[in-house]
């Protein structure tokens, strides 16, 4: 194996979480030649294998309306474009509203989803999300808001379906391989190091998701990402219906979907401290089930098969960052926040289209990682 | 009709479908796992890991003993939301 471990690339990109896989697809779809991406560890054992796998695009910021829609209509087409299932469960979101100033953003935020096209429905019946979520318990809410296009899908299904459309193009991926290094000579990036050998190479793109911060500094770029654990679990596959579409609530702090599979899916985000490891712990799981039967009381026979945790990669606006740093040839696509995977296949043609010097789907410019440095943010109403 | 051989019972895996995603480079247990669902289901492997694990070894050419078993989560049995949510204590 060592030695078929190249010398030299076009491109490296760093990372086998959705971005960096989607980015290697359509980067080698494009007919980059010599696109390699190197994941310490096994693509897809990182945030996006650990993610909710939500996909919606009720976005309060118009930038992440036009991105979540861009997503929503890639998806669409992607079993038929990469030639696998992405497992999409197109069965909607209903985001729910507890307190007054939320419903209020809610409002503001349909306002600018329907100018551009996202025909979000708006209700304060309590019926009519009976009838979208049979047995919902929500009468302590105050609205709702629901989009028939957003969804689910399965982020393995879907990375390794990039995965495997990518290699027919060309694209190399090489597993257990750590970045142990990054060569910079005159702001020009000039290689990688490896545990497997150093590739001679003048772009790179970092997609290390969580270690993202940790790559970029190897280059001498602080990045003000952080790491924070998230838990989750899901069940036994039960009949479908349980749980027809995503129920979300940023003040009720959860989320709720039934995969086509049966499986339940729910999380919450975390109270307390922020730690970043990858264990999980019995309180969340307690917590969690708490408020899964809450919502829907006649879950409460159905069993808990598995519990996880994963990352999210934060930054402090919770937007990610796209585009060059002053390392010339050093790219990024971090700092999701949460939202990597729904958002994964936009960035990926985004960052192909800047490395290619094409125009992109999204202007990402204001992405850029020294608007913390200006003092800039970018405010977004729908995050956690 | 083929005789199937069913490996994963809870998410009904046939053994040629395994190695098939073996021979595209999916060599590890947690991989195979993420694509296939083998051990997600409600028995979380206990049916299908040493089989899988064997045809790792078959296909890599390592021992057993050198092949990850892959990852163990918690709860070691499944256990009704019901019953986790009596559980729940306030956070001091």
């Amino acid at each position: 194996m060592a030695n078929d471990f190249p010398k030299t690339a076009d491109i490296v990109i760093i990372g086998g979480g959705i971005n960096g896989v989607a980015t290697a697809y359509y980067l080698a779809k494009s007919g980059r030649k010599n696109v390699i991406l190197l994941e310490k560890n096994t693509v897809c054992s990182g945030s996006t294998g650990r993610c909710g796998a939500g996909i919606r695009a009720q976005w309060g910021l118009e930038l992440n309306c036009r991105m979540a829609l861009a997503c929503l209509d890639t998806f669409e087409h992607l079993d038929e474009e990469l030639g696998l299932p992405t497992g999409l469960n197109q069965s909607g979101y209903i985001m729910v509203a507890y307190q007054e100033k939320e419903w209020s953003q809610f409002q503001k935020n349909v306002e600018v989803q329907h100018r551009l096209g996202i025909m979000s429905e708006v209700f304060t019946d309590f019926k009519r999300a009976r009838e979208l979520c049979p047995g919902f318990a929500c009468e302590d809410a105050i609205g709702f808001t629901f989009y028939q296009r957003d969804g689910h899908a399965d982020p393995f299904l879907t990375t390794f379906a990039f995965q495997e459309a990518a290699k027919r193009y060309g694209a190399k991926f090489y597993k257990f391989t750590e970045v142990t290094g990054l060569t910079v000579e005159h702001g020009h990036i000039k290689g990688v190091k490896t545990n497997r050998g150093d590739i001679s190479c003048d772009c790179v793109v970092n997609c290390a998701g969580s270690w993202a911060q940790d790559v970029a500094a190897m280059a001498g770029i602080k990045l003000p990402n952080w790491a924070e654990r998230h838990q989750i679990f899901i069940t036994e596959p039960v009949e479908p219906g349980v749980c027809p579409p995503m129920l979300m609530s940023f003040s009720g702090n959860y989320y709720v979907q039934q995969r086509p599979h049966g499986s339940i899916i729910a999380g919450e985000s975390p109270s307390g401290p922020r730690k970043i490891g990858y264990t999980s712990n019995v309180d969340p799981l307690a917590s969690i089930a708490r408020v899964v039967l809450k919502l829907l009381p006649r879950t409460k026979n159905i069993r808990v098969v598995r519990q996880w945790a994963g990352r999210y990669d934060m930054t402090p606006d919770s937007a990610p960052i796209l585009g060059e740093t002053d390392v010339k040839g050093f790219w990024h696509a971090t700092g999701f926040s949460g939202h990597g995977f729904m958002l994964g296949p936009v960035s990926g043609q985004v960052m192909a289209a800047l490395l290619n010097g094409t125009k992109p789907i999204i202007d990402p410019t204001i992405m850029d990682y020294h608007r913390f440095e200006r003092g800039e943010k970018i405010v977004e109403p729908m995050v956690v | 009709m083929a005789k199937a051989h069913v490996i994963c019972r809870c998410e009904e895996v046939e053994i040629d479908t395994i190695r098939e995603w073996i021979a595209r480079g999916y060599d590890t247990f947690d991989e195979l796992k993420r694509e296939l669902r083998v051990g997600m289901g409600p028995c979380q492997g206990r049916g299908c890991r040493d089989i899988i694990l064997r045809e790792l070894s078959k296909a890599t050419g390592k021992p057993i003993s050198e092949i990850g078993p892959g990852t163990m989560r918690p709860p070691v049995k499944p256990i009704k939301i019901g019953l986790l949510a009596a559980d729940y204590r306030e956070e001091k």
